[in-house]
């Protein structure tokens, strides 16, 4: 019987080395992942003051707007969707500062409809009688870029490219994003 | 006679008449009703379910109860009225949502990992716990071996121990 014992740990095989060194690989690959995935979740939206990524927005007239021919012009940059209610309280004072603006050729709004479809955009368009540049975020790729955690979202870009402010929600009057651009414009 | 059976041949070749042009007509009209059937609330929801919310989190598009699901559907029926294939419009809303609108994620990238990863886990799992039950069966059969009864002294003298109890029991 204590034969048997004494005998065993030295018929207990192991695993080669590199089945071991490969299992804690692919360990640290998923760990990596997830830390990577859980520190974009949790990085939220574009700090201002930081350089925001230049991005391209096909309007829905088709013309191909890009942020890099902007350089030197304050951008204001709104997501929204035509079935987003709140983003409807913004509308009328987004045109209305925009018209405001137009003629200075210092601002460019650009209206980004966040994953809707174009029947239901191009009816809104026509409710609120916006006449900015507004085309869809395909792919989400520009919302991914602001990282933006719904609509209404407004991000004002300044003459050099860096994030001037940001608004979460509806603007409520004209008056709070006329601020924003100018203060903006005065940087 | 020959007047009234000539008449009513004619009244036969009518009569056959009307019934081919009313078929023909009852034709023409179900088609007309098929059409206008197309496509029904079944065949836009076998679309819808392989394709996901892109503003909500994991539903279905064909049990999304939001009033964007029921744009998305909508569009649905828009294309199929088009006339566009089942492919095209899940091509449709990957190139405006983005890959998360898929049900199934495209074999690519990253996404290889959800393919792999499960076969890849649970023939290791097997091959794991193969390994070790061959592994108990060896050590067992090591362990019967070692102890081979016959041999094994100390039984031995037990035995004959008992041995020489019973038989003075007996004579007792």
């Amino acid at each position: 019987m204590e034969n048997s014992h004494t005998d065993e740990p030295k018929n207990q095989k192991k695993l080669p080395r590199w089945v071991i060194i490969a299992a804690f690989a692919v360990l640290l690959g998923f760990l990596t992942l997830m830390g990577w995935g859980l520190r974009n979740a949790q990085q939220g939206p574009v700090q201002v003051g930081q350089k925001v990524p230049a991005f391209e927005l096909t309007t829905f007239d088709g013309e191909k707007i890009k942020t890099d021919d902007l350089i030197g012009k304050v951008i204001v940059v709104n997501f929204w969707a035509s079935w987003c209610k709140p983003c409807e309280q913004e509308a009328a004072e987004l045109e209305d500062a925009w018209r405001y603006y137009k003629d200075s050729g210092e601002v460019v709004f650009l209206g980004v409809d966040y994953v809707d479809t174009e029947t239901e955009a191009m009816r809104y368009l026509e409710k609120f009688e916006i006449t900015y540049p507004n085309g869809p975020d395909l792919r989400t790729a520009i919302s991914q870029i602001f990282r933006i955690s719904g609509v209404p979202e407004t991000y004002i870009i300044d003459k050099n490219g860096k994030l001037a402010s940001r608004k979460i929600g509806p603007f409520v009057t004209i008056g709070e994003i006329t601020s924003m651009i100018d203060s903006a414009l005065n940087q | 006679m020959n007047y009234k059976n000539k008449a009513f041949s004619r009244y036969k070749i009518r009569l056959i008449f009307f019934v081919l042009i009313f078929l023909l007509l009852m034709i023409s009209f179900n088609n007309v009703i098929a059409q206008n059937d197309f496509p029904t609330d079944d065949q836009v929801n076998a679309i819808a379910k392989e394709l996901y919310c892109p503003v909500c989190e994991n539903i279905p598009l064909d049990v999304c109860p939001t009033q964007a699901c029921a744009q998305w559907r909508a569009l649905i029926k828009e294309k199929m009225t088009a006339g566009w294939t089942k492919d095209e419009i899940k091509q449709y809303f990957v190139e405006q949502y983005g890959d998360r609108v898929l049900a199934q994620p495209p074999a690519r990238g990253l996404n290889w990992l959800v393919y792999i990863m499960p076969p890849v886990v649970f023939v290791g799992g097997i091959v794991v716990v193969y390994l070790n039950l061959k592994k108990i069966k060896k050590s067992s059969e090591k362990v019967i071996q070692d102890s081979n009864i016959n041999n094994d002294k100390y039984l031995k003298e037990i035995e004959e121990a008992l041995n020489v109890l019973n038989k003075k029991e007996d004579l007792s």
